[in-house]
């Protein structure tokens, strides 16, 4: 079920490298879709670059709900359960950390240029 | 609150009820744990125990995944259990994580899965319950009446002194559980009545002391809390959030975190996660189960037991 959501968001995103063992790096990430995926209650890449005008999505790999919670309250996800996803386009640059507010160990941040 | 009659406070709904008892698996003594035979060795002989009430914890009605495929169903059996016991506790702690997704059906169907127990019972929050549009706002709807704040709230009985806490709102990024400067305040307050001797019991959701921080398996302030406990004789701490039995003692304070009726979860450090723990189908009722206490009359020690759903 969880490979199913993957492939089928990796499609739709146009995206040719599956993320398997090694994710999406920042580098790809800045022309591809962005994606953040949370597995093992942690958000990866736990630092993502992207640049003005993207959207990065989240998916949930786990088997626990978790949520996507900026710091400033700018985003926050609706519970997030297994396979479901969060998207949101960052419009300026600058730094937006987040957390899961359910498990708020859990942290990331997005860093948007120019 | 549909378990309980809304007019009725709940001092004067607790008075009422019948004395009930039990054998124990372990029992504090001094600040030391010791453990007792369950029935046949005369341990319980000259002991009358003065009242029973029981722990549930982390049904996640709703949850069906490989961890377990029916989360309904293992509630349901541990309610059966609450049924089967010879002698009704006087009431239920429930310590959250009621549902999985805060959903109204799930709700409904915690709700009807303990009514069939007909016990009286006390809710606190868990984190899977505070995931509707308001934030808890569903969870306070059902079961806070007569609480405060995020759903704090304390009661007396039969000379005891029950305090639920909410752990798990308003969590701040980086951080475990929380407590909040007003709760704490509010709970300064509470306990400013009471004298020294008086057994307290405290429950809440996540541990309340510091248990594994890399999984944010414990409360950021809960030392200022347990300042305000210090000077009592005899406090026990029930909490769930854990799905696996843990102990602490600290001075004068028990700590015992309950199992699950859901699903199991990894000791400390053993998985990548603290994600549901996949078992063999035959061990999962091994690994769930339910918390019995005891309070014996003219004693300020509480017994806990601890009974798996296979058990």
């Amino acid at each position: 079920m969880f490979r199913y959501s993957i492939v089928l968001l990796t499609a739709l995103a146009g995206v040719v490298a599956t993320p398997v063992a090694g994710r999406p790096v920042a580098a790809q990430a800045a022309t591809a879709a962005p994606m953040v995926h949370i597995s093992n209650f942690t958000f990866g890449p736990q630092a993502l670059k992207v640049k003005i005008g993207q959207t990065v999505t989240w998916v949930n790999d786990d088997d626990i709900p978790h949520t996507v919670m900026s710091g400033t309250k700018l985003f926050k996800s609706k519970v997030l359960d297994t396979g479901d996803t969060f998207s949101f386009t960052f419009t300026k640059a600058g730094a937006y950390p987040y957390f899961c507010s359910l498990h708020p160990h859990m942290t990331g941040k997005v860093l948007v240029s120019a | 609150m549909d378990l309980f009659d809304k007019s009725t406070d709940r001092r004067d709904a607790l008075r009422c009820m019948a004395w009930a008892g039990t054998g124990a698996l372990w029992a504090m003594s001094g600040g030391v744990a010791s453990s007792t035979m369950l029935g046949g060795n005369g341990a319980r002989a000259n002991a009358v125990p003065s009242f029973t009430f029981l722990q549930l914890s982390d049904s996640h009605v709703g949850f069906a995944k490989p961890a377990n495929p029916d989360a309904r169903a293992t509630y349901r059996e541990a309610v059966s259990k609450v049924i089967a016991m010879p002698e009704k506790p006087d009431f239920i702690i429930h310590t959250g994580d009621i549902t999985q997704l805060s959903r109204d059906d799930e709700f409904d169907d915690a709700d009807q899965i303990l009514k069939e127990a007909g016990i009286q019972t006390f809710h606190v929050p868990g984190e899977h319950d505070m995931l509707d549009e308001g934030n808890g706002k569903a969870f306070l709807a059902r079961y806070g009446n007569g609480s405060k704040g995020a759903g704090w709230f304390s009661f007396d009985h039969k000379g005891i002194h029950f305090v639920g806490l909410v752990n798990v709102a308003d969590l701040k990024p980086g951080g475990a559980g929380r407590l909040g400067a007003e709760q704490i305040g509010w709970l300064a307050k509470d306990l400013a009545g009471h004298a020294s001797s008086t057994p307290i019991v405290i429950f809440a959701h996540i541990p309340l002391w510091m248990l594994y921080a890399e999984w944010g398996w414990g409360t950021d302030d809960a030392a200022q809390a347990l300042t305000h406990l210090r000077r009592f004789g005899s406090v026990t701490i029930l909490n769930g959030h854990i799905h696996q039995i843990a102990q602490k003692v600290e001075g004068n304070m028990i700590f015992h975190t309950a199992r699950s009726t859901a699903f199991p979860q990894p000791m400390p450090g053993t998985a990548p996660s603290p994600g549901p723990q996949v078992v063999p189908a035959g061990q999962l009722r091994g690994l769930l189960g339910i918390t019995e206490a005891t309070f014996k009359r003219g004693e300020h020690q509480i017994a806990l037991v601890d009974t798996m759903l296979s058990a």
